[in-house]
């Protein structure tokens, strides 16, 4: 090391037109090749680091790997050793799942059908009144705009504790406690702030000569909205359709409170919990359970990858 | 009508959620139909369709509500008796309230730092391997799955079974213990350690997260720069030291405050884990046994408002962030 590195804050600061770095490969792309040398110089030295890599990922999969073993073991070789010993005396069931499915203590078929009857409404009801306000706040010129746009995008800090004992005190009067409705409801007006956030930073991407094109046209909003906009938002849609998803069916606490323990609305997330407190031994069927749980968002997840990383990346980084 | 409000069978589940579909549909299109007169109808009335529903959504689903806590964390259980500031007295000075105090401080402090640290390592140990995009799917898919499942998984590595001839451990934490010669414990039992093991489950959920921004981050870092420091002889942990921490600066700052945010409102972990109990309760978690178990009504609320003020300082340091990074670009 000879040459003092220099301050980093000038790396990120350093203005544009600025060469304070006297770099051969300025001003063109740099090819893969090259790309590949200056990563396998830049990396921890080599072995370590990927020994590093790998520590770290085996750690990361190796809990889920353990109860996923175990979901598909007799319940007698569960209660009698750990599920490393499957290696050496394979035994396979699918017993656990038809007992969680439909045995009639679990039930889970059931608590997965909620899940399922819970989550669409939740996710279509707010992306349409999201998009619906996103346009509003993007492209309709009115009074007092910014100020609510800013009321909405501060609304984002209110947990949902402060809600739900008032909430609650209102479906109980209307009658409508533990109903799917107020959990739909519920669902719904949470995803708001978070919703219109999102659309409204894609909207705004969208070229405004585009926009004044229909306008010339005389196309009215409601058509600038679903002819002109909604093509180009479905990238942006489906990232946050999937967040919302997700939201909504990992979601214990709005389940808990609005649907309760009943098990004509509760969704799975809620009978897991309350099977992990009462029966917490029962490794055979919470296994499974927690399984059945996770499929659909994991396929989910799998399947739209990149949009839930755009929808990531444009919630927390670009802002 | 009865399923509408007591759907019982799966099929008249299923009804009734298109039917709720259906309805939302076809109110919206009335809205928008009866707004989609271009010239003849005046410039608010179409405001009032676009945005309408979703200001009345807001007002009765969150402003109303969080007003309503705050007024009600002045008052007793029952929400009778003024109570001035009491429930936070109570809150604040109470032992066993202390110690759920103590709890989310270390939650808060401990998991965004160690997830940041662990994704920030991840993502610059895989960035350009060859298999970059495998060893991503893998931190990442605790992401998709709920916490409730999370907990269960991680449960089940803590799980304990009296240390005695012909008893196997079946969790795999107490496992490598005996086979390093050690007592199996009761991991999640044993105050105050028990509390670092809970965490544990959120530091696997969340640095997937870390990983997935600040890896995009590392990519946006410009060539030229890595080549010349490179050039300036830059190597390893210099190079990760000097180049990449500073320049994905606003991103981490980003990351560590919106898990923070996150960790602060942990509830299904705690209750899925241990129920709060063996001192590892938590405010979100007291907060839902307070107001719901005990119908501690102005307890609960007060505890709801005090997560609430916990968040702002948390939120505002983001934003200002944000703000920040963005100028620079």
């Amino acid at each position: 090391m000879t040459t003092t590195p220099l301050p980093p804050q000038s790396f990120v600061k350093k203005e544009p037109g600025e060469a304070s770095v006297p770099a051969p490969g300025r001003g063109r792309r740099l090819t893969r090749v090259e790309k590949r040398a200056i990563a396998a110089q830049g990396k921890l030295s080599s072995p370590w680091a990927s020994l590093l890599a790998i520590v770290i990922a085996v750690l990361w999969t190796i809990p889920s790997l353990g109860l996923l073993i175990t979901s598909f073991r007799p319940e007698l070789d569960i209660r009698r050793s750990g599920w490393w010993t499957f290696f050496t005396s394979p035994e396979v069931t699918t017993d656990n799942y038809q007992e969680a499915l439909f045995g009639s203590s679990t039930n889970f078929s059931t608590f997965f059908i909620n899940s399922f009857v819970i989550t669409l409404p939740s996710v279509v009801i707010p992306i349409s009144l999201a998009l619906l306000a996103a346009y509003a706040f993007a492209w309709i010129e009115f009074k007092g705009r910014s100020i609510l746009f800013v009321a909405v995008f501060a609304l984002q800090v209110v947990p949902i504790q402060v809600t739900l004992i008032p909430l609650l005190s209102q479906y109980v009067d209307w009658g409508l406690e533990g109903s799917f409705w107020v959990v739909w409801l519920s669902h719904s007006m949470f995803a708001l702030p978070l919703a219109i956030f999102l659309l409204h930073n894609f909207m705004k991407d969208v070229p405004p000569s585009l926009v004044e094109a229909a306008r010339v046209d005389g196309a009215g909003h409601v058509k600038i909205f679903f002819q002109v906009l909604m093509p180009l938002l479905t990238p942006a849609i489906a990232s946050f359709a999937i967040f919302q998803f997700l939201w909504v069916w990992n979601d214990l606490l709005v389940a808990l409170t609005f649907a309760g323990g009943a098990p004509d609305v509760a969704p799975l997330t809620v009978r897991i919990a309350e099977l992990s407190g009462s029966r917490g031994s029962e490794w055979h069927l919470l296994s499974a359970g927690a399984f059945i749980s996770m499929v659909v968002p994991v396929l989910v997840f799998l399947a739209l990858q990149r949009y839930f990383v755009r929808g990531l990346l444009a919630g927390s980084v670009k802002g | 009508m009865d399923w509408l409000t007591d759907a019982g069978t799966p099929a008249e589940k299923l009804t009734l959620m298109v039917v709720a579909i259906v309805l939302f549909v076809v109110v919206m299109g009335a809205i928008l139909l009866a707004v989609d007169r271009p010239k003849r109808i005046p410039n608010w009335l179409v405001v009032l369709g676009f945005v309408g529903p979703t200001v009345l959504a807001i007002g009765f689903g969150l402003v109303y509500p969080g007003l309503r806590t705050m007024y009600a964390s002045f008052f007793d259980r029952g929400g009778k008796n003024f109570v001035g500031l009491d429930n936070y007295v109570t809150a604040f000075t109470q032992d066993q309230f202390q110690i759920v105090l103590r709890n989310t401080a270390l939650w808060v402090l401990i998991v965004p730092v160690v997830a940041t640290f662990i994704g920030l390592v991840y993502a610059v140990l895989v960035d350009r391997t060859r298999f970059e995009a495998v060893a991503k799917g893998l931190i990442f898919l605790p992401m998709a799955i709920s916490m409730v499942a999370a907990s269960i998984i991680w449960r089940f590595v803590y799980e304990y079974k009296p240390n005695q001839p012909g008893v196997n451990q079946t969790g795999l934490a107490n496992q490598l213990l005996v086979w390093l010669g050690r007592e199996p414990q009761q991991f999640l039992l044993n105050a105050p350690t028990n509390t670092f093991f809970l965490m544990a489950v959120m530091v696997w959920i969340q640095t997937g997260f870390a990983m997935t921004v600040l890896s995009a981050a590392i990519k946006a870092i410009p060539d030229d720069i890595i080549e010349a420091a490179r050039l300036d002889g830059l190597k390893g942990m210099q190079m990760f030291r000097f180049i990449t921490v500073p320049s994905i600066r606003p991103a981490l700052i980003v990351v560590v405050t919106t898990i923070a945010m996150g960790t602060l409102k942990v509830f299904d972990i705690v209750r899925t884990m241990t129920g709060g109990n063996f001192e590892t309760s938590v405010v979100a978690n007291e907060f839902y046994t307070q107001s719901f178990r005990f119908n501690e009504q102005g307890f609960g609320a007060a505890l709801a408002v005090i997560l609430f003020v916990f968040v702002i300082p948390l939120i505002v340091y983001n934003v200002r962030q944000l703000r920040l990074s963005e100028e620079i670009r």
